[in-house]
């Protein structure tokens, strides 16, 4: 057996028993680029995740909603700096990630292309897009990867609060006057199958999947999570009085799931390869901040050189610190 | 430019008495704005009581083929442990 087979047999049994990868350890090669191509998309996704909600930090309808809109949307920065973090420890640069994703080349949650066109989105998104990754990173709380494990249980810990405050925000409509009752069961209506199609493609279709599950990277496939997500979320909509927009949906008492009608897998990639409603906006205002931000990020640097300078003449030195 | 921002591993004391627990890293010019990040970054929330940030580079650790050799001395002394000294049947307490 040549030395690469010996080592990933190791690897490999450590991955049985359990173990945790950590960032100086021997890993495959492609074990590393799943992870950092994973890893790093989850980042983007918290990113540019904040700019849907963001869109109504100022139009929240009163001062708890803004404390809370804002907590959640600086939670989510802090999000993605834990998983760029992360990501370095596979030996990559986190601005090399960021130059990806504002040059288009890195992928984010096909999610973030839809628009938020009222305030109950923000209570929808709360529920359903956060509700959806607490069941993914859930899961992921146990990937075989110690760094992004680590990563999972601290975000993990802080979307209970994003997805309270969302489900909050729908029970207070669902109470209200028949208008925003209306708005409710809209935004019900247009987050549903994008909620659904975060999970990825059908098991059948998802290439990664197998490779992914043999190395524990995922504990489980696309459709297990999907239909524990459907399972959970179902009642949380008719408590509300609100209905589901799929005339297919039924409950199966033999096996105590929700199944669904099928999902528009063809819209799914068109959104992915560019077509959703908001990809060039989302990545227009990344840029934009990214510009802004550019005065900041020199004058840190003009810093750093100067007291560098002062440190290099203690007299001077001395008589500043 | 862009490029330029120092790498730092930050630590995080939950309460006072526990220790100090990495909980990931930072990018940051300098020693003070490497812990206001960490403070923004990672103790958004409590408890925290200390934070530590210390530059990536400055780590020096065991590679994880050391297992073997480097730690071998441990599995090789049962003598620190007390279980190795035997104590006459009944005796309590000791």
């Amino acid at each position: 057996m040549g030395n690469e087979a010996k080592l990933l047999e190791t690897f490999q049994k450590r991955i049985n028993a359990g173990e945790k990868i950590e960032p100086r350890d021997w890993m495959p090669e492609r074990y590393r680029r799943q992870l950092i191509r994973m890893m790093s998309q989850h980042a983007h996704s918290e990113i540019v995740g904040m700019l849907p909600e963001g869109n109504w930090i100022t139009r929240a309808p009163n001062l708890r909603r803004k404390m809370a809109l804002l907590a959640k949307v600086q939670d989510e920065a802090g999000h993605g700096l834990y998983l760029y973090s992360a990501t370095e420890t596979l030996g990559v640069d986190r601005y090399q990630l960021i130059q990806d994703l504002l040059e288009g080349r890195a992928k984010y949650s096909n999610i973030f292309n839809y628009p938020t066109l009222t305030w109950a989105d923000v209570g929808v998104i709360g529920w359903f897009v956060d509700g959806a990754a607490i069941v993914n990173q859930t899961m992921l709380a146990k990937t075989s990867y110690g760094p992004y494990a680590r990563a999972m249980i601290r975000i993990c810990k802080e979307e209970a609060f994003h997805k309270r405050q969302g489900y909050e925000i729908c029970v207070t409509l669902a109470r209200g006057t028949p208008e925003q009752r209306r708005m409710l069961q809209d935004a019900i209506n247009r987050w549903w199958w994008p909620t659904l199609m975060m999970f990825g493609p059908p098991d059948d279709q998802s290439p990664n999947s197998a490779e992914l599950l043999r190395w524990k990277v995922k504990r489980k496939t696309n459709d297990e999570l999907r239909q524990h997500f459907i399972n959970i979320t179902v009642p949380q909509v008719l408590a509300l009085g609100m209905t589901i927009p799929d005339p297919e949906l039924r409950y199966d008492e033999k096996t105590g799931n929700w199944l669904i009608g099928p999902i528009d897998w063809d819209e799914f990639w068109r959104v992915i390869r560019g077509h959703g409603p908001c990809n060039r906006e989302r990545l227009r205002a990344r840029r934009k901040a990214h510009e802004e931000g550019a005065w900041v990020r020199e004058a840190v640097q003009a810093y750093a050189r100067k007291r560098q300078q002062r440190a290099a003449q203690p007299v001077a030195a001395i008589s500043q610190e | 430019m862009e490029n330029g921002l120092r790498l730092w591993e930050v630590f995080v004391q939950s309460r006072t008495g526990k220790p100090h627990e990495h909980v990931g890293s930072v990018r940051a010019s300098h020693a003070e704005m490497a812990l206001q990040h960490a403070r923004d970054v990672y103790a958004r929330r409590g408890p925290v009581v200390s934070i530590w940030v210390v530059p990536t580079e400055a780590i020096y650790a065991t590679q994880p083929g050391d297992e073997g050799p480097f730690f071998d001395p441990a599995d090789t002394k049962p003598y620190r442990h007390p279980l190795f000294y035997k104590v006459p049947h009944g005796v309590k307490n000791i």
